[in-house]
């Protein structure tokens, strides 16, 4: 029997239960003599640093060193591609902004340390608000274009256009573990690293470049995450390099974890997105020219922010073909935070415009929306506005029927209905949106991931892949995709720590591809050992290589039989290699960042969600009754994983459109930066009835096991609430457009629905 | 455009060596998990960097350190608290057990074993604090301590969802595995009467 596709608990599953599950720093007390690390963090959010005093610190009790940029023997920036991110900066880009760095024996003393120094700043004005920094002409980039079509004729033909602005708020990714690293000097002068990181390569060469070191020095190893959604993509590697500085300049392990405040207010977010949209369509909805303007909120340094805009635009058509299109992508600089990956890349935000656009042309044009979208839907053989063929494209449909089927879409429509003729302060809103998100880094060199597997003549082996673990299910997969690659049992296989001193030169974990990329590496490895192991088993069993078959740690050959570890034992006697490197490339696909034209996606995952929510007119609160969903996951390896991606992925993305709102003051800092005022989704958001399907007979060929990613994709089948509440808001007026900044917090509800009951007046 | 220049921080007439003259350690024991543990900590550090930093119990997590997440949720002579609120020295002869200490020689607790049979985390960091605050929830639920959905405490004897919701909605869950928690909960309780 496979292991695969069968439900299997999470790897760790028995280490969480009982605690014994490590993280990074649940490693400290491995380490005598750790020093913790605390930043001296500037009060202004646009400043000049004119003179930094450390002596008065070094007077303080328990504090051991402080650093600064003399004590870099490398280069002290941090910036993943720009070089942007001064370690010891002299100019402060965002508010609280570190600036320098305090070592003590305890977090105390190093907090105390940070207080006595003194700092002198020049204080400027701070570009806070997207709208104040595009006036002053502040960006990070020159504006991103994709287009297709005569946009200008195509809307000046169009019997009807709209015209609107919708505010898009950023999120928090709040990761239950903070950023959080240990370095240590190793045994042979090198520098090694625990580092809660997703992306330990680049971690790795971050360390390498404030070191000014061969990256051979650095040693990253990450055992799990709690929690990153992205957040720990690029953003793990400043705390690693305070750490690996640290631990060079003193000699001692050195650990920085970030506390939760300091977290929240150190690190990037989401990407918050101002949108400006005109859209031209016909009497029957379908759309025929859309103008659009995306302007990120990209914080303070350039970060991954150009692929996240360039992820947003891709996805600005969600499941529509946009006929005549003209994208703008914007970069904007401000004195925030570095917003970084979030899940969904930008995706969700693209998405979430033209879904808003498509309600509103249903309202205008007084149609169901659902009937809007579904006319809009691609059809097999159409390309996208970047120039790719919509593979599967008639799946969309497919789950479209299935799902408004099993969820009783148009009886409930009819019952909503009733309630909201029956009921005047309270209103239901039911809504279907679909999902369509592209798989792949955009970055087409990232999408490539290697293996090593070790085979001991026990038969136990070892499995070392680039892909890490912070929950989504990740190693879960690679143990079923590993058991049978090389037919063992799931006993037989450790998988170990992600470490950068066992596969080189790995991509991040993101992009929903962990599984796709290094689950086709490790397949890839085994194969190579089968075929070192076939013919030894085929001479133990009277037949042909081809004949053998490798089951659950048996090797069978028509009535014979014999144990993996025997084969093992015979293959290491006849002096065989038991061990193997893996790899992998997504094939066929390219794209030009140059014309935004191209094949960037290897493939699509799609779903679709109706969710139904109650709006109280008084207050503006809503509860979410129920959502159904039905995601495509190809053929599930592991489906009781990918349901736990689906339902959490989707409560995320209802908390960042309903819930998490973050505020900064007029100052650059950030109001929000506690879960005391961010608020995340709790027990009380889980929907009341909340049904999750996955799309049966969907294999992927080409794609590992056939399977699909879901790490991302479920985060944006959240829009159906947003559409819902806007369906909601609309019955109290008179149906008509309702705009809606996001998220939809009880405040924009409440004020958007006074508004439709006002409209509804006038009329 | 300079606004102005600004000095920060006047303290250098500060003795900041004097400020740093920390409060002095005492010896306390704690009864943990079964067994007695002796300390010399300061009297401020919480239960939470008791068990995390002194003892070496990581199992219990520290997500907020403010009390609002619920990852540190250890039982104290039975009840639920979020340890990053609590002195240690406050505890000292209570019962306390940790997410280390619910299995009985090495059998799980049946609540361990639920949350692996339904999927109850994804990264796994707020499990031992979920798992906790449900042992000591039910604790609260059988004695008849009110919530907000029963407000008296012994009208509604039986553990509805709703009632659930309510008690563990100390309990953040980042990766929102409420279903597979909720699941869990039901494996083992059910709709248990009080
Ligand atoms: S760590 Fe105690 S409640 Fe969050
Ligand atoms: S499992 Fe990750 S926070 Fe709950």
């Amino acid at each position: 029997m496979k292991s695969a596709g069968q439900p299997m608990a999470h790897e760790s599953a028995g280490g969480h239960v009982t605690g014994s599950a490590l993280y990074t720093d649940d490693l400290l007390s491995r380490f005598p003599g750790v020093l913790h690390a605390w930043p001296v963090m500037s009060p202004f959010a646009y400043a000049a640093v004119l003179t930094i005093d450390t002596a008065p610190a070094l007077a303080v009790a328990g504090v051991v060193a402080t650093l600064t940029s003399s004590d870099v023997p490398g280069e002290g920036d941090t910036g993943p591609n720009r070089h942007d991110e001064p370690l010891f900066p002299t100019e402060v880009l965002f508010h609280s902004q570190p600036v320098m760095w305090v070592l003590g024996e305890s977090l105390e003393a190093a907090r105390l340390g940070t207080a006595a120094v003194l700092v002198r700043y020049e204080e400027r004005t701070p570009l806070v608000s997207i709208e104040s920094a595009i006036q002053a002409d502040s960006f990070h980039s020159p504006p991103l274009r994709l287009s297709r079509g005569d946009r200008a004729s195509a809307l000046a033909q169009s019997a009807h256009r709209l015209k609107g602005e919708i505010h898009i708020g950023g999120q928090e990714h709040f990761y239950l573990e903070t950023q959080a690293a240990i370095a240590w000097l190793d045994e042979s002068g090198g520098v090694a690293l625990h580092s809660s990181t997703q992306h330990p390569s680049e971690t790795q060469e971050i360390v390498a470049r404030v070191l000014g070191v061969a990256k051979h020095q650095v040693t990253v190893e990450c055992l799990r995450m709690g929690g990153a959604f992205g957040g720990k993509e690029v953003q793990a590697n400043t705390w690693a390099a305070v750490a690996a500085l640290g631990a060079q300049k003193t000699g001692r392990p050195v650990s920085v974890r970030l506390p939760r405040r300091l977290d929240m207010m150190l690190t990037g977010k989401r990407h918050p997105f101002l949108t400006k949209f005109e859209v031209g369509f016909a009497a029957d909805g379908k759309l025929e020219a859309l103008h659009l303007a995306l302007y990120a909120d990209a914080g303070w340094s350039l970060d991954l922010s150009e692929p996240i805009v360039w992820r947003a635009m891709f996805h600005a058509d969600n499941c529509y073909f946009l006929p005549a299109v003209d994208i703008t992508g914007y970069v904007v600089k401000t004195h925030k935070t570095s917003q970084t990956a979030f899940r969904g890349f930008g995706g969700p935000q693209g998405m979430l415009v033209i879904e808003d656009i498509l309600d509103r042309i249903a309202r205008t044009l007084q149609l169901p929306p659902e009937l809007v979208r579904q006319r809009n839907f691609y059809v097999e053989g159409q390309t996208t506005h970047y120039g790719q063929t919509v593979k599967d494209a008639s799946r969309i449909e497919r789950i479209w029927n299935e799902l408004k089927s099993t969820s009783n879409f148009v009886a409930r429509q009819q019952q909503v209905a009733e309630f909201n003729e029956q009921n005047e302060h309270h209103k239901r809103g039911i809504a279907i949106t679909p999902v369509k998100f592209g798989i792949s880094f955009t970055a087409t060199l990232f999408n490539q991931a290697g293996a090593t597997i070790l085979i001991y003549r026990d038969g136990s082996v070892q499995v070392n892949h680039g892909g890490t673990e912070m929950g989504q299910g990740l190693q879960t997969k690679i143990l079923q995709i590993a058991a049978d690659g090389l037919g063992v049992e799931l006993g037989a296989i450790r998988i170990m720590p992600t470490s950068t001193g066992k596969v080189p030169n790995t991509s991040a974990t993101a992009a929903s591809s962990g599984t796709d990329l290094n689950g086709a590496a490790v397949l890839d490895a085994c194969a190579k050992l089968r075929a070192v192991l076939a013919p030894v088993a085929a001479s133990m069993l009277n037949c042909l290589p081809d004949e053998v078959h490798f089951e659950q740690g048996i090797v069978l050959a028509a009535q014979q039989k014999a144990t993996f570890a025997e084969v093992v034992e015979a293959a290491y006697r006849q002096r065989l290699p038991l061990f193997a490197s893996g790899f992998y490339k997504t094939p066929e696909i390219h794209y030009d960042p140059k014309t935004g034209q191209g094949h960037p996606f290897y493939y699509y995952a799609y779903g679709a969600a109706v969710a139904e929510v109650e709006v109280d007119g008084f207050t503006g609160d809503m509860r979410t009754l129920r959502v159904d969903i039905l995601e495509d996951a190809g053929n599930s390896i592991s489906p009781i994983v990918d349901r736990g991606q689906i339902e959490g992925g989707f409560i995320q993305g209802a908390g960042w459109l309903t819930l998490e709102e973050l505020v900064w003051d007029a100052k650059g800092r950030l109001a929000t930066n506690g879960a005391s005022t961010y608020k995340l989704p709790s027990w009380m958001e889980l929907p009341e009835v909340f049904n999750v399907g996955i799309l049966e007979r969907a294999a992927e060929p080409g794609v590992v096991l056939g399977s699909k990613a879901v790490g991302e994709p479920p985060l944006m089948l959240a829009l159906s609430v947003r559409e819902a509440i806007r369906g909601a808001i609309a019955a109290f007026g008179d149906g008509g457009i309702v705009e809606l900044d996001s998220p939809a917090t009880p405040e924009r509800i409440y004020f958007a629905c006074s508004k439709a009951r006002g409209q509804a007046e006038d009329a | 455009m300079p606004l102005a220049e600004v000095i920060l921080c006047c303290k250098s007439k500060t003795n900041w060596s004097a400020m740093t003259t920390f409060t002095e350690t005492q010896s306390i024991v704690l009864q943990v998990n079964g067994a007695r543990k002796n300390l010399s900590i300061e009297p401020r550090v919480s239960l939470l960097d008791a068990l995390r930093d002194y003892l070496h119990l990581t199992g219990t997590k520290k997500g907020c350190d403010q009390g609002a997440c619920g990852a540190c949720t250890v039982l104290v002579d039975g009840e639920r608290i979020n340890s990053c609120l609590a002195l240690a020295i406050q505890y000292e002869g209570c019962d306390i057990v940790t997410i280390e200490g619910l299995a009985n020689a090495g059998e799980l607790h049946p609540l361990q074993q639920a949350f692996i049979d339904q999927d109850g985390f994804q990264c796994g960091y707020c499990t031992p604090g979920q798992i906790c605050s449900v042992v000591g929830m039910m604790t609260e639920f059988g004695k008849g301590a009110p919530s907000a959905v029963t407000k008296d405490g012994t009208a509604n004897s039986e553990l509805t969802e709703e009632e659930v919701r309510e008690r563990m909605s100390g309990n953040l869950c980042r990766c929102g595995a409420y279903v597979g928690i909720r699941d869990a909960i039901k494996q083992v309780y059910g709709g248990r009467q009080q």
